[in-house]
């Protein structure tokens, strides 16, 4: 790691603050994207703001219908929570699913969805629930959130303080792992609700997670696996590496949907 | 350099650390508890596993400076030679260790794992609860034995603290 | 004592300090004064360096000195050896360019080391070393072992001409061809065997130090053969005299031939050690393990199995291209040549063997023995022959490969081995029985109903461990010898310490060689103690790597046991007043034969060291004995793996879901150590059929140089084993052990491949058989399986 200063505020105005203080200072959530980076001199910040002293990021509580889960709320955290069980379950099996169970103790919501990685799985399910990302400044739908691998619409001094995630009739993510990260390859996320259904890719879009209006379109009329049988998949938007090249990532996407659908 | 309070094993230690000085760095460097390993630097290895506050975690993918007011619990806090822990007792005797690089990581992975999934962990649980800790010498077959004979120690144990 | 000696499954005496964090690996260790190396490597796979400017980086913050190749050359340091002559079919000796532990003008594969920068803290030499400016003149790469040794191809090194090391062979051509030219039917398959990364979980690491009050230099290494590492870094690479040079290779985390080889890093840090006078610590993250630890298999070939009528077995050949990597690591030309071609006639009686392998350079990092090194290479050739060829003429390949055992020993193969015992079908059948062979048809139409493949794949491998004897390898042209040296210290009050030339990095001695001793002497395991790994301590040795401790170093105890048996018996004759020959011993007695005379081991040690009852001219006191025991032969364990696995179509992801491995190993020391080495190594074999593969583009970049892209076999990749063992006890050694480290890897990759391709219903898979990868050859199924 390159060297650098260390803030660990302890309230979002303190937090504030120090970003203020230090243009350029790279926010601490779990750190199990950003700290192998750093490790790996990949990033070089020269400040960084943990947001770990925080008690107020933390948390997941349930009103007008939808599920609030503060941004620094492990992954594990979601995974055992009652009431993310008992209102979105499939929101709590993708928390389970995440890295592995001593990431899944460190990394949060708001560094997953902050960082954007193309292999994440918390962005498929916010895109696909249609949440709202609430930060220091604003609110900021799923729609408008996502802008491309690693990259998102927050400023840089801008601090995600929770994501309200409203409740759908049903949800679920089918993920399909990369063999050596364990990342997705492939993830999808669905979610039916009274406005209709959405759908949302991660791990296989050049441009990071997206959604699949046809899936949509198909679900809509029919909520069912069949329905999005032979649905044809557009290989020319995935991303090719040396795990998955498009056509395959394609053709898992149709496999991932049709599960994801049950 | 910054100072940095936290208790590893029951005790409280105080530290001035360079900000990018890593749990595991802290934990081998300043208190020279070795047991603690690092086997990899992209956080998938899980030889440097300990517990913060009570839950596994990988120590090379925390900074020191974010455990601060912490309690560390690492191999060397679980147990003795002359009171080994009974996920420690279970490694050795199913011969769930070779080389001995993974270890103190997969009992540490092991025990945190029990204390999530219970004492009657079958083995399909115990393979995908092992994701993040990688052993390249047993195969895991007496690693998924071990932690299943070391639930029942643990579940044992607790039975006779009450 | 039998219930602590040779057969008992007793619990590890080293356990205690691993699962108490007490472990001491070399990373652990910490010496007054210490210093930290980091290794400037090159990010281009061939390039010249036009110059190197460290003023920078010395300028910067706690940097005590930065060294390249030419302050090595100043110092007259040698290079790096290959300790393996190989002659090539024309005669000619084999072509190699020179291994400088730091470049010499120019860089030939990604992580290539360029510059060590020392300092103070380790992040003041990481953070100097980015500040070390290199100028390359990059240089295309010669990347594909197939193509490398075409005209136009990048050249390597000057002195092989076309990327050619070698064009070596072995067999009768002739013969060969005469029985293709008759066959009723021939079997060919091309092969790639997939280049692995060792990836033991213990990153190598080193520390130099250098005691300039007496000029004596310490290394503590990650190594598997300390002895051999001080014999080189003396000898050749000119670091100090062996007597000067102490070498200490404490708790390894595990090996797996990756800590066979003298590196470039330690041999630095031993010789910078002495030049800055601070001890220096080098310890490789993952990363720098991926590029700079040597590389294993990586072969490619094209095989022919020629078979009669009647099914059977006519002749074999076979023609390698072996990937060598950049520079010819410690014993990188042997693993492709008589570790590979001597093991071709597999488990099977075949009349003739023809066998051609050029080794060749590429711009890649170093290729040399790994788990099983060559002999995995040549199951995989021979059981994926044999699979096929049953299939293409309608035979059942159980059957098939049974139709053609050896039955007979000795038998001679016509490529040199002369296998000196075991029972091919006894393995089969226990294998088959246990395997429910004979239900497999009702577990695929389960799965067939589930919308899954189902398939079945047999692996009957031998292999050839404690390689001997060392006159035997020098005329095939090793550099050393392959015996192993033993000590045993009787203590006064009867403990026995027993020096090693072994060296155990997950292998157990300190518990095997105990129950040895058990068994020998008649003394609790408990009171023995096992010594390695330092070469201040044990004398001289030659390591542990080819599963071949227990074969051979384990037979120097038992030879020098007998030794101390012999003495004590003389000792015990003196005290008891008797004739020698009147003496016995057994269980840890010694007793006079027709007297009620009896004494114990222990009494009998203090006596030896009190030496108040005999005469000094007739008898030395002490109690302390010496073997170094060459073997007469190779051991040749075998055994049959069936591996069962279910692909789910959609996905194209296998699972492993059912093995049986039953190994004949000879005599067992301790079964429980045994059966872990065959999960582990099972294990092993599954990563390289299913995960793992190491993959360079074609500039060279290694593309999976991380646990993120490189596919590591976790506890859900596999399922668990069920293992077995037969016993046809090994004739040529005192033990009747045949060595058992390297089976599950040796077999698992051919089990695993005839079980896909036998899901599949065709060959068209290479390893490693990725989801992807599977999933594709999912789509060539012949229509009606796919049904």
């Amino acid at each position: 790691m390159y060297a650098f200063d260390y803030r660990r505020p302890h309230s979002l105005n303190e937090a504030d603050l120090a970003l203020k203080a230090h243009p350029g200072a790279k926010l601490l959530a779990g750190g199990q994207t950003l700290i192998p980076a750093m490790k790996l001199r990949l990033a070089e910040p020269g400040q960084v703001v943990d947001l770990g002293g925080i008690g107020d990021l933390k948390g997941i509580t349930q009103k007008d219908g939808a599920i609030r889960i503060g941004a620094m709320t492990t992954h594990a955290a979601v995974a055992e929570s009652t009431v993310v069980a008992a209102a979105l379950p499939g929101l709590a099996a993708l928390a389970a699913g995440i890295g592995d169970p001593h990431v899944r103790n460190r990394g949060t919501i708001g560094g997953s969805v902050a960082n954007n990685d193309p292999g994440a799985d918390y962005p498929a399910a916010v895109l696909a629930l249609g949440a709202t990302v609430h930060t220091s400044k604003r609110a900021i739908g799923a729609d408008q959130f996502f802008n491309g691998l690693f990259s998102t619409v927050l400023e840089e001094s801008e601090i995600i303080t929770h994501i309200d995630f409203p409740v759908a009739e049903r949800f679920a993510y089918a993920k399909f792992a990369n063999p050596a990260s364990r990342y997705a390859l492939v993830g999808v996320a669905v979610a039916k609700s009274k406005s209709g259904v959405r759908v949302a890719v991660t791990g296989a879009g050049a441009s990071g997670v997206y959604r699949l209006p046809q899936a949509e379109t198909a679900l809509a009329a029919s909520f069912s696996a069949k329905a999005v049988d032979g649905l044809k998949i557009d290989a020319s938007n995935l991303m090719s590496d040396i795990h998955a090249e498009a056509d395959y990532r394609a053709h898992l996407i149709g496999v991932m949907l049709r599960r994801a659908v049950g | 350099m910054s100072s940095v309070t936290l208790t590893v094993n029951g005790r409280t230690v105080t530290a001035d650390v360079d900000p990018r000085t890593l749990l595991v760095d802290f934990l081998r460097t300043n208190l020279r508890l070795t047991g603690t390993h690092v086997g990899c630097d992209t956080s998938q290895c899980g030889a440097c596993v300990v517990h913060v506050d009570g839950r596994a975690i990988k120590s090379c993918t925390t900074l020191a400076l974010s455990c601060a007011g912490s309690q560390v619990t690492t191999i060397e806090g679980i147990g003795t030679a002359a009171k080994l822990h009974p996920m420690q007792e279970a490694f050795r005797e199913h011969h769930a260790l070779q080389c001995g690089f993974c270890t103190p990581g997969m009992i540490m992975a092991g025990i945190d794992l029990v204390n999530r999934k219970g004492a009657k962990v079958d083995e399909h649980t115990i393979r995908e609860e092992l994701e993040g800790n990688i052993c390249r010498c047993t195969g895991y077959h007496n690693i998924v034995r071990a932690i299943e004979t070391g639930a029942a120690g643990m579940a044992a144990m607790k039975q006779a603290a009450e | 004592m039998t219930d602590q000696g040779i057969g008992a499954s007793v619990k590890r005496k080293e356990d205690l300090r691993f699962i108490t964090g007490k472990g001491q690996y070399v990373d652990d260790i910490n010496r007054q004064g210490q210093s930290y190396a980091i290794f400037v490597r090159s990010p281009h796979a061939h390039a010249n360096i036009k110059g190197i400017d460290a003023k920078a980086a010395l300028a910067a913050p706690g940097v005590l000195a930065i060294f390249t190749g030419e302050d090595l050359a100043a110092d007259k340091i040698g290079g790096l050896i290959c300790g393996w002559m190989i002659h090539s079919k024309d005669g000619s000796p084999m072509k190699a360019g020179p291994h400088p532990a730091l470049a010499q003008g120019k860089v030939r594969y990604v992580g290539d080391h360029v510059a060590v920068v020392i300092a103070e803290t380790l992040d003041q030499a990481k953070d100097a070393a980015e500040k070390v400016a290199v100028d390359y003149d990059v240089l295309p790469a010669a990347v594909d072992p197939a193509k490398t040794q075409r005209s136009g191809q990048p050249q390597v090194h000057a002195e092989a001409p076309n990327n050619t090391v070698y064009q070596w062979h072995l067999g009768d051509k002739d013969a060969v061809d005469a029985a293709f030219a008759k066959a009723a039917h021939v079997t060919k398959l091309d092969i790639v065997n997939n280049r692995l990364v060792p990836n033991a979980m213990e990153p190598r690491a080193a520390i130099g130090e250098y005691d300039s009050g007496t000029d004596n230099l310490t290394l503590w290494t990650t190594s598997q053969n300390p002895h051999v590492a001080r014999l080189v870094l003396s000898a050749f690479v000119g670091i100090a005299p062996e007597h000067k040079l102490r070498v200490i290779a404490p708790d390894v985390g595990g090996g797996f031939g990756s800590k066979i080889f003298i590196y470039a890093e330690e041999t630095v840090c031993i010789w910078a050690a002495r030049k800055i006078n601070r001890p220096v610590k080098w310890t490789a993250d993952r990363s720098e393990a991926f590029y700079s630890d040597a590389h294993g298999r990586d072969h490619v070939t094209t095989a022919e199995l020629a078979v009669d009528k009647a099914g059977t077995i006519l002749a074999l050949r076979a023609n390698t291209k072996a990937n060598l990597g950049a520079y010819l690591s410690t014993f990188a030309s042997s693993v492709p040549t008589y570790l590979y071609a001597p093991l071709l006639s597999g488990q099977y009686n075949i009349p003739a063997i023809y066998c051609e392998v050029d080794g060749v350079y590429t711009n890649t990092t170093p290729v040399d023995a790994y788990r099983g090194a060559g002999r995995p290479e040549a199951t995989f050739v021979i059981e994926r022959l044999v699979e096929v060829a049953a299939r293409e003429t309608g035979r059942d390949p159980a059957e098939f490969r049974r139709q053609n055992f050896i039955t007979q020993f000795p038998h001679q193969t016509p490529v040199i081995m002369a296998y000196d015992t075991g029972d091919y079908a006894a393995c089969l059948d226990k294998a088959l029985a246990m395997a429910d062979y004979k239900t497999f048809g009702q577990r695929k139409a389960a799965s067939a109903a589930k919308g899954k493949l189902r398939g079945i794949g047999f692996s009957a491998y031998i292999e050839a461990c404690g390689i001997a004897p060392s006159r035997a390898v020098g005329s095939l042209g090793a550099g050393v010898g392959l015996w192993e040296s033993a000590e045993i210290r009787v203590n006064p009050v009867g403990t026995v310490e027993v020096l090693t030339g072994s060296h155990s990095h997950g292998q157990g001695h300190e518990t095997t060689m105990a129950q040895i001793i058990s068994s020998k002497l008649g003394v609790p395991i408990d009171s023995v103690s096992i010594v390695h790994g330092d070469t201040d301590k044990v004398q001289m040795g030659m390591g542990t790597y080819g599963s071949r401790s227990g074969a051979v170093g384990g037979s120097a105890i038992v030879k020098a046991a007998e030794k101390v048996i012999a003495k004590g018996k003389r000792v015990a004759a003196a005290c008891m007043e008797v004739e020698e020959d009147q003496v016995d011993f057994e269980a840890g007695e010694f007793s006079a034969r027709g007297t009620n005379k009896k004494m114990t081991f222990g009494e009998v040690a203090l006596q030896a060291y009190v030496a108040h009852k005999f005469d000094p001219e007739k008898i030395e006191p002490g109690l302390k004995e010496t073997s170094f025991y060459d073997p007469k032969n190779f051991t040749f364990p075998s055994g049959v793996h069936i591996a069962e696995v279910e692909i789910d179509m959609a996905t194209g992801v296998t699972k492993v879901d059912r093995w049986t491995a039953v190994d004949d190993f000879g005599v067992l020391i301790n079964p429980m150590i045994v059966e872990g080495q065959v999960h582990g190594g099972i294990a092993q074999g599954v990563g390289q059929a299913l995960l793992e593969g190491a993959r360079y583009d074609e500039t060279g970049q290694l593309v999976t140089a991380s646990f993120m892209d490189y596919g590591m076999p976790r506890a859900a990749d596999v399922p668990s084993f069920n293992v077995a063992m037969t016993n046809t006890p090994c004739p040529s050694n005192p033990l009747g052990v045949k060595g058992c480290g390297e089976a599950g890897a040796i077999a698992a990759p051919a089990a695993m491949v005839n079980a896909i391709t036998n899901a599949l219903g065709h060959e068209g898979i290479a390893m490693p058989a990725t989801p992807q990868a599977v999933w594709r050859a999912i789509q060539k199924m012949p229509r009606k399986a796919a049904e």
